[in-house]
């Protein structure tokens, strides 16, 4: 196998790592943006300058929606999109408080939430408040 | 591009088994929409040379067709760009007439999802940094992106409800769409919530539908039995695929690729006399006459108050009925295509427009993500 295949690509390293504990973001050595989700290639410049660093976790609720089922499919959820401190959006929910009280604005913290099948962010108002 | 201008007009437009088609097979209903379209053309599938088919279920749609047809293409195009493939391939159709690739393009599309599955399908693999969250797609994404709008211009739900209602209203004057019945904006607001801000009355139908158009030189098109209605302009454009990856989610592609067509067809806004946008969800007609120029950023949600783009208002927009209750066969595109031609010649009965000779036909794919914007008009205007 040739050297440059032989690690697992970035979308494989970041869940690898997030199985770990770790939620990562990469980092544009050439442009100096911040880049998710995990690319091979910078989209803001094309380089493959791209470095792994270590989110801050804190972002804000950008938009916001509750997911509606039928009673016997479960309760309602939500499903946000989180502006990140260091810049890229990501698809996320905000736990620990009712899905129809997550508002647009809201400051919240990263956590990965280990319950299901695989690792995923998750976000909770900051502070920890309700 | 302007050199494209008038490069071909359409000859011929039909639809099939809008609605339900129970014991159609999809290509049973293409093929239904195909024959509508080639005698409304007067023209045989002998006489198809070029073959456009994006297919929900079939990758290779336009290979799939024209072996079910009996069509050898010259030239064919199956491209996937979601609900707005239809209209691209008509702007692929036109570069392949005018540089002598094809002579008569054939533009198809057919589904019959609501009878097979009775949901919208979705054939792509999922997102494996949005599916982990249950987004139900594609109507969480448009849900999401409707949140922001009313966070940052104060839309309500009652203005995103006017969509629909107009939508309706004008339904009930087409004998093909497929709900009919009055709707009230409480009707909306007071319905199944989906997602919020969406109930299921924000949400397209699911229905089977084909639709089909021919698309010839316009000195070939005026020798055929209708009036042509030559492309005057046309342009696409995408900035990204799923809603996480919107740069701003309350301005679409379609603030670029209406004014490309637009200038292509060297026309304005205030030419235009009727418009037929892809509303899979009442959040799109606010946002499209936004970023089409029929008002300004913000606007479209007082923009459509009071009925003003429903029959009798300000603005002649989805005369069909629309996405929301016309028809929706997994990809609509198509239809608002056909509608534009028809009103142009004068087809549409009930809720005809006078004299129409510009109109505008917009398509949107993925989660307001393709965007195709077509001028069309009367061959006068050529
Ligand atoms: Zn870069």
């Amino acid at each position: 196998m040739p050297a440059d295949t032989a690690a697992p690509g970035p979308e494989q390293a970041y869940f690898d790592a997030l199985a770990d504990g770790r939620f990562m973001l990469q980092h544009c050595n050439a442009c100096g943006e911040n880049v998710f989700y995990p690319r091979a290639l910078c989209p803001h410049c094309g380089a493959d300058a791209l470095v792994w660093r270590e989110a801050s976790g804190r972002g804000t609720v950008h938009a916001t929606s509750v997911v509606r089922r039928r009673p016997e499919q479960g309760p309602p959820y939500n499903v946000a999109l989180i502006d990140l401190e260091e810049g890229p959006r990501m698809m996320s929910r905000v736990e620990t408080i009712a899905p129809e009280a997550v508002r647009i604005g809201m400051a919240v913290t990263a956590v990965i939430d280990r319950s299901g099948d695989d690792p995923v962010v998750v976000f909770h108002p900051a502070g920890g408040g309700a | 591009m302007s050199g494209l201008r008038g490069a071909a007009s359409i000859a011929g437009a039909g639809t099939y088994g809008l609605g339900e088609a129970p014991g159609q097979s999809e290509l049973e209903i293409t093929a239904g929409a195909v024959k509508a379209a080639l005698d409304d053309a007067g023209l045989k599938a002998a006489d198809v040379d070029g073959v456009f088919c994006a297919s929900m279920t079939y990758n290779m749609g336009s290979l799939t067709l024209c072996e079910y047809l009996g069509i050898a293409p010259k030239f064919s195009d199956s491209s996937m760009i979601g609900g707005s493939s239809n209209l691209a391939h008509l702007l692929t159709a036109m570069m392949a007439i005018a540089t002598g690739q094809c002579d008569v393009a054939l533009v198809a599309y057919g589904s019959n999802q609501r009878s097979v599955s009775g949901r919208l399908v979705s054939t792509s693999r999922p997102d494996p940094f949005e599916s982990p969250y249950g987004p139900r797609q594609p109507i969480t994404s448009y849900a999401l992106a409707a949140s922001r709008h009313m966070h940052e211009y104060g839309t309500t739900r009652a203005q995103l409800a006017e969509v629909a209602t107009a939508a309706r209203a004008w339904a009930a004057m087409n004998p093909d769409a497929f709900l009919r019945e009055p709707l009230a904006i409480a009707d909306v607001l007071n319905a199944r919530p989906i997602s919020d801000p969406f109930t299921v009355r924000d949400c397209c139908l699911v229905t089977d539908g084909g639709g089909a158009v021919i698309l010839t030189s316009p000195e070939r098109a005026r020798d055929l039995p209708r009036p042509p209605v030559p492309v005057l302009g046309g342009a696409m454009a995408h900035w990204h695929r799923a809603i996480t990856n919107m740069p701003d989610l309350t301005v679409t592609a379609a603030s670029e690729s209406g004014p490309r067509a637009y200038a292509m067809a060297g026309v304005s806004v205030e030419d235009i006399d009727l418009v037929q946008v892809y509303d899979a969800f009442t959040i799109n007609t606010v946002v499209f006459l936004e970023d089409l120029g029929f008002c300004a950023k913000g606007e479209g949600g007082a923009f459509v108050e009071n009925g003003a783009i429903a029959p009798g208002g300000k603005l002649v927009v989805n005369t069909n009925g629309g996405g929301l209750s016309c028809c929706h066969p997994g990809m609509y595109g198509i239809f608002p295509l056909i509608e534009a031609v028809r009103q142009l010649r004068g087809d549409c009965g009930e809720r005809q427009q006078p004299n129409p000779e510009i109109a505008l036909a917009h398509g949107n794919g993925g989660l307001f993500s393709s965007q195709v914007t077509l001028i069309l008009g009367t061959d006068g205007t050529l």
